[in-house]
């Protein structure tokens, strides 16, 4: 079930962020360049996703529990730290260098460009040197043991 | 289509997706923590993750077939940039602790403080560097 699940969720996603012209990296390089032809797109998508999902979290989490899983997985955290600031700020440079971000990249590996696979690639190494450079460090979320999700 | 309607469309389908990804399995739609929780692989957490990856990449799959122009494009960034890029947007997003889909998404529509604050932070750095590279360093 979890399988399944994830993987409907992220092809409709993907579906979404193709449909939205999302997974071109120019597009959002366009969307990042304020001072420029601005193109308004991302902050269309941004803002529905954002007051949609508001709206369904208030609702649903709510319940006890998660329709298909026996607990809820959510960030324990709610410091903001350092960590999460100089985060968001190389995260933001990544991001204003080649437009692209996790979801789109993945998503557009399908369309076979030698260029996405390099920095999917270059993005797993960067998140590896994180993950290999951070032992020690408590997690941000405490991660759930698998028994808490269904089978 | 026009731009607004492919936003709205795209935008719903995104909304769609990440709800019911919230009540069916209690996680945030977050992909770079989907993503990099594979590399700290736990028995019984594994599959979904991997099915999850599968799933985007399906999805361009299809989209390249029914989706007329949706790959007609060049990736004009040179590619020792785009390295850079990539590295920073791996190591940045997990030492944030999520990216435009979990923070930028689920976190702000959630009004989490820690989501709201990384939002603003990696939108105008994003600005900033783009700015920065039309008018100092790259053209």
């Amino acid at each position: 079930m979890p399988v399944l699940i994830a993987f409907s969720a992220a092809f409709v996603f993907g579906m979404g962020l193709s449909v939205a012209g999302l997974t071109d990296p120019a597009k959002i390089l366009a969307f990042l360049d304020v001072t420029g032809a601005w193109y308004p797109g991302p902050l269309v998508v941004l803002g529905l996703g954002v007051v949609f999902y508001g709206v369904v979290n208030r609702l649903v989490t709510r319940r006890a529990r998660p329709f298909a899983a026996n607990a809820w997985s959510l960030p324990a955290r709610s410091a903001i730290d350092p960590r999460l600031v100089s985060g968001a700020v190389l995260f933001g440079v990544g991001w204003g260098l080649a437009g692209y971000c996790p979801g789109p990249a993945l998503t557009g590996l399908a369309y076979g460009k030698v260029e996405t696979l390099w920095f999917v690639l270059a993005m797993v190494a960067g998140g590896a040197l994180r993950q290999v450079t951070s032992r020690g460090v408590k997690p941000a979320r405490s991660r759930p043991s698998p028994a808490a999700s269904s089978r | 289509m026009t731009w607004l309607t492919q936003s709205v469309v795209g935008g719903l389908l995104l909304a769609v997706s990440a709800t019911a990804f919230l009540a069916l399995s209690g996680r945030i739609l977050g992909v770079s923590g989907i993503l990099f929780g594979l590399l700290k692989p736990m028995r019984g957490d594994t599959a979904w993750r991997v099915a999850f990856v599968l799933g985007l990449v399906a999805a361009g799959l299809v989209a390249r077939a029914v989706i007329p122009g949706v790959d007609d494009f060049v990736v004009a960034t040179p590619l020792p940039r785009l390295i850079l890029a990539g590295l920073l947007v791996g190591y940045g997003t997990r030492l944030g602790s999520g990216c435009t889909s979990g923070h930028g998404i689920c976190g702000v529509a959630r009004l989490s403080p820690r989501s709201l604050v990384a939002t603003a932070v990696f939108l105008a750095t994003g600005i900033v560097t783009v700015l920065v590279m039309k008018h100092g360093l790259g053209g």
